[in-house]
């Protein structure tokens, strides 16, 4: 059930140029928080719109945000600073449904690592990661899946880290070695969620993808945020923002 | 302070306050009871039906404009008949007015879902009459006087005891030659404002943001052509008026009833604070305590022009 509240800022880092991540009092509203899930932040008072953020990680009643500035209205929230109250709504959407066996790997891509860091660490049976930049510098959350012990590949589009080429590789790497994943978590832009899939489907392994689209009231009203899976418009809001890759149309 | 009577009676409809959400904005309202209880609003004015259920239009479908949005969700719903079946035996479980949205592609059409709903049992049809005529080449029924008079009449003769109010653009050279015309055909009320046209074009790509390329507006940034028309329709017909546009805060309200309007909506505003249409009521009820009204229908058409 989505609730609203006010949430304190109780800690804000900025992890580079343009990313940051923000911890939150969230109360009963952090507790409530699922893998997958996002919730939808108020953004000053120019803004009408809430700007939707997934749940970077959950625990207890701290509920942490990492997002990148992209306009005028995640720019606002950027500038705000420990104790600040932000109107936080959530949690909202359909996150991850783990298998019953088996590891799942986890893979993002940019601002769609965060997410996955959640989706590991409350994963039953364990995770594995391949995270994917455009360069070192846009590099976030490594030390993060270190620290709860989650197996991470890097790869960069430039080669300045890790791997030199996109993750659909290190998704194939991880596949081909480790025979006990049985699923495969997925957040990021929508060509390389494609050629994840695509990597997956490969080797049999289900596939879950985290949509993205424009967002209006972001709890299933407006119908704004349509995604076409099963050849029917579904909403990435309330049916997503989690799809199995196999229904999606790409 | 005093207590307030919150009731309003439009076109025959008694509602416990003034407030209701619009079309489009709210779903069923299924989503905001989740939230809390949606008896708390006069009534809702469901997602725009059709006769047979549509898909919409392809994402994207919305985009951020100072004080607004645009949108072109176009008219993804479930069909009359999916929301008779799923939708308003929820809907009748609760103490809400339920206001029928619908939208036709011929003045047929639209008197069969008039006759659906009425034996269904709706307790008002909103007339969307911003959709292409297909027979006169995609022109909106309610840009055309005579057009809309004859949605109006179709509605009206298949409604049987229900009220019908038609919803006019405010895409028009003078609304209320339209307004009249409704009157004239029958209506037993209308609500203005429908969204104004507009268009916000990505200066990255060229592209514009919508995938349809223009769609509606809708905010605070429409609130004063919204109490414009408002003002002006009510001084041109008899039939009452809901006003909406923009409505964000309970002065909004009171704005929008002392330009005319019986009862007002609250659309877009829900999208920033879910709660938005619960604290507009809320917020009215102490403004006319504090001016000292026993009745906020007391606000309708109050406005002292100079």
């Amino acid at each position: 059930m989505p609730m609203q509240k006010i949430c304190r800022l109780v800690e804000a880092k900025q992890l580079n140029a343009d990313t940051y991540s923000f911890l939150l009092d969230a109360g009963e509203l952090g507790q409530a928080c699922k893998a997958g899930q996002f919730v939808n932040v108020s953004c000053g008072e120019g803004f009408l719109l809430r700007r939707p953020i997934s749940v970077c990680d959950a625990e207890g009643e701290r509920l942490r945000i990492v997002f990148q500035v992209r306009g005028e209205g995640t720019a606002w929230l950027s500038k705000q600073t420990v104790g600040a109250e932000l109107d936080v709504l959530g949690p909202l959407g359909h996150g991850y449904d783990y298998p019953e066996t088996g590891k799942v790997l986890v893979v993002g891509g940019g601002i769609g690592v965060p997410p996955m860091l959640k989706a590991a660490k409350a994963a039953p049976n364990g995770a594995v990661a391949a995270v994917g930049f455009r360069n070192a510098a846009a590099a976030i959350l490594l030390d993060d899946f270190s620290a709860a012990n989650i197996p991470v590949k890097v790869a960069s589009d430039d080669g300045s880290m890790g791997y030199h080429g996109f993750v659909d590789q290190l998704v194939r790497d991880y596949l081909e070695e480790d025979q006990d994943i049985s699923a495969v978590f997925s957040c990021g832009p929508k060509p390389m969620l494609k050629n994840v899939y695509a990597a997956a489907r490969a080797y049999g392994v289900p596939c879950f993808v985290s949509m993205e689209e424009r967002m209006g009231c972001g709890i299933g009203a407006c119908l704004v945020c349509a995604c076409s899976v099963g050849g029917h418009n579904k909403h990435v809001c309330k049916d997503g923002p989690v799809f199995n890759a196999e229904e999606v149309d790409w | 302070m005093s207590k307030v009577d919150m009731s309003v009676n439009l076109a025959g409809m008694v509602m416990k306050n003034p407030v209701v959400v619009a079309s489009g904005t709210y779903g069923f309202g299924r989503e905001f009871n989740e939230l809390y209880d949606i008896s708390g609003i006069g009534g809702i004015c469901c997602k725009g039906l059709t006769l047979y259920p549509r898909e919409g239009n392809p994402a994207p479908r919305i985009a951020e404009t100072p004080s607004g949005i645009l949108n072109s969700v176009g008219l993804q719903n479930p069909g009359v008949d999916g929301f008779i079946a799923h939708e308003l035996p929820w809907l009748r479980e609760r103490d809400i007015k339920v206001i029928a949205n619908i939208s036709g592609n011929t003045p047929e059409e639209y008197g069969i879902m008039c006759a659906k709903l009425a034996d269904a049992g709706v307790d008002m049809i909103e007339v969307n009459v911003s959709c292409p005529n297909v027979k006169a080449g995609g022109l909106q029924y309610g840009t055309v006087p005579s057009m809309t008079a004859e949605v109006a009449q179709c509605a009206k003769k298949n409604a049987g005891n229900v009220p019908v109010m038609i919803k006019l653009s405010p895409n028009v050279t003078d609304i209320t030659a339209i307004a009249r015309a409704v009157e004239d055909a029958g209506a037993d009320a209308v609500s203005l404002i429908n969204t104004i046209r507009g268009m916000r074009i990505d200066v990255r790509t060229h592209r514009p943001i919508l995938h349809m390329n223009t769609g509606g507006l809708s905010g605070p940034a429409v609130l004063p052509v919204a109490v414009r028309m408002v003002w002006e329709v009510s001084n041109a017909v008899k039939i009452p008026v809901l006003g909406m546009g923009g409505i964000a805060k309970a002065d909004d309200a009171a704005q929008m009833m002392l330009a005319g309007a019986t009862a007002v909506a609250v659309g877009t505003a829900c999208f920033a604070d879910p709660f938005a249409p619960i604290k507009v009521a809320e917020g009215l009820e102490k403004i006319a305590a504090a001016q000292g009204l026993e009745k906020v229908s007391q606000f309708t058409g109050a406005v002292k022009p100079w």
